[in-house]
């Protein structure tokens, strides 16, 4: 199972400057976990100490915001593509 | 020049220099503005402000941008009316609406875009670009169109047809993006990573943008004579206006330009603020009536669509400013809005969008449960003309009656004698 991500700008200095990622995952948090063992540091900025996704972090999950379906247990499937965005913004 | 010292994370503190970023590279935080008070303090005083432009630039040395020459097409400086008809309906005292339909694109959102695009083109960028539910839109479009900058303006397709035609008449690009507002935002919020040689106001350069708000504050003090207003009632889209305008009245009293209401007993804040929301759309008051620490995101459906933003961005802060200075948040059905808008226009003679029918309607419902007293100064902020959402009432309002052209229908028609009795 392999999951394409978008990666925002705030991230590339972690992902080579890559603005796009594919990982092997079936959650959200299966997501974070591999872009962690890729990128090591990539999930303190995505996480807070609960382990919980900081406030101002969105993830979307085929253009879903994940806090409208199960938050990090969000089942992921072949193909989906889940975006990371900084929610500051608009209005 | 400007008092900028640098952008700080809200969250974590981090200070970045002041370019175009809006959240924190280490927890996605917002950034916010940071400036040398004791310069500006030294610098600053009510004689040099009061002789200052009539619009928001009287204030350039509390904004985040070199003031001299900025792009403007006269912001601000709006009416602060005494609402006295108004106030007797509601059973209030000292009322005052902040009149910002009287902006250059008719609402508020002319103050944060003169200070965006005066910061856009100072660090050069050539393309302004926004999400908005439509009042961003006519204002980004008209200022860009006023700069010699190329727009790209990002709405929801079923947006009222008169905020399209006043945006495109502009001649930028307008793309009409099939979702909602907050779809329209996760794209802009994406295609600032592509795009970073576009100045989306409200994205990579929203800390900037967002002080322009803080005006709200700084004349509704000096209108009132240099004083400080006991509580105001605000709109609630992505929150930011609210906390801009909390922030506005604390930069006063730092500053040494107002004196703190010594008869507040919570001196955490010189002004309660409340807040002001449709129920369809309501996240922050749903949080702040649960008493919550997070504003879950909800799916708007409401006729104000210039506040319909289901997940706000700032909403976690509106929340903390309101309950640190004694306010509250409420909300209000579709169908009081459209009461309001009416009994703002019947007693006042201001003819306010659907966002300040919200305002007005949360303000009455307020004053009936005694959040908002009599005994207080108040300040209404209706934020946007209503000539913008004249769809909003369909049909249901319209001519007394159509008649021909003839006395004695006139008279029929409204209920008098056609005919004067002789003395």
């Amino acid at each position: 199972m392999s999951v394409t991500v978008r990666v925002p700008a705030q991230l590339r200095t972690l992902t080579e400057g890559r603005s796009e990622l594919n990982v092997p995952a079936g959650t959200v948090r299966e997501v974070i976990g591999s872009l962690e063992a890729d990128h090591p540091g990539i999930e303190a900025r995505l996480l807070d100490e609960r382990g919980t996704l900081r406030r101002f972090v969105n993830v979307f999950v085929a253009e879903e915001d994940v806090r409208y379906l199960e938050g990090l247990d969000t089942a992921v499937s072949d193909g989906t593509t889940v975006s990371i965005v900084p929610a500051v913004a608009g209005g | 020049m400007s008092y900028v010292q640098s952008l700080t994370c809200r969250e974590c503190a981090r200070a970045y220099p002041a370019g175009a970023l809006h959240a924190c590279e280490f927890c996605f935080g917002p950034l916010e503005v940071s400036y040398d008070y004791e310069a500006m303090g030294a610098a600053l005083t009510r004689e040099r402000i009061s002789a200052g432009p009539p619009d928001i630039w009287r204030y350039g040395d509390l904004l985040p941008v070199d003031a001299d020459g900025p792009v403007s097409l006269g912001a601000g400086f709006t009416p602060l009316v005494r609402a006295d008809r108004l106030a007797a309906e509601l059973g209030l005292g000292e009322l005052w609406v902040k009149d910002d339909t009287r902006n250059p694109t008719g609402s508020f959102k002319d103050r944060v875009v003169t200070v965006a695009l005066t910061k856009a083109r100072e660090l050069g960028f050539k393309v302004a670009a926004c999400a908005s539910t439509g009042n961003l839109a006519n204002s980004v479009a008209a200022h860009a169109a006023r700069a010699g900058m190329r727009s790209v303006v990002l709405v929801p397709s079923d947006l009222e047809a008169v905020k399209m035609l006043t945006t495109a008449v502009f001649g930028g690009d307008l793309l009409a993006v099939e979702g909602s507002y907050d779809d329209v935002n996760r794209l802009c919020a994406e295609l600032a990573s592509e795009h970073d040689d576009w100045a989306f106001v409200n994205v990579n350069v929203r800390p900037y943008y967002a002080e322009g708000s803080k005006t709200l504050a700084f004349e509704v003090a000096e209108q009132l004579g240099w004083r400080l207003p006991d509580h105001v009632v605000v709109p609630i889209a992505s929150g930011s206006q609210l906390t801009k305008i909390d922030k506005g009245f604390r930069e006063l009293v730092e500053l040494g330009l107002v004196e703190a209401r010594i008869d507040r007993e919570d001196t955490s804040g010189p002004v309660r603020v409340s807040g002001a929301q449709a129920a369809g759309c309501a996240p922050v008051a749903a949080a702040f009536a649960a008493g919550a620490d997070h504003v879950r995101p909800v799916k708007a459906a409401t006729i104000a669509k210039s506040l319909a933003i289901g997940n706000p961005a700032d909403g976690w802060y509106a929340l903390e400013v309101v309950r640190r200075t004694g306010g509250a948040v409420g909300s209000v059905s579709d169908e009081e809005v459209l009461k309001a808008i009416r009994l703002l226009a019947r007693t006042e003679g201001i003819f306010a969008e659907t966002a300040g029918g919200v305002t007005i309607a949360t303000l009455a419902a307020l004053a009936r449960e005694g959040v908002v007293r009599g005994d207080e100064t108040v300040v209404a902020y209706v934020t946007g003309n209503g000539l913008k959402t004249v769809e909003a009432f369909g049909s249901s309002v319209g001519a007394t009656a159509t008649v021909a052209a003839r006395i004695e229908d006139v008279a029929e028609a409204l209920g008098e004698s056609a005919w004067k009795e002789p003395m």
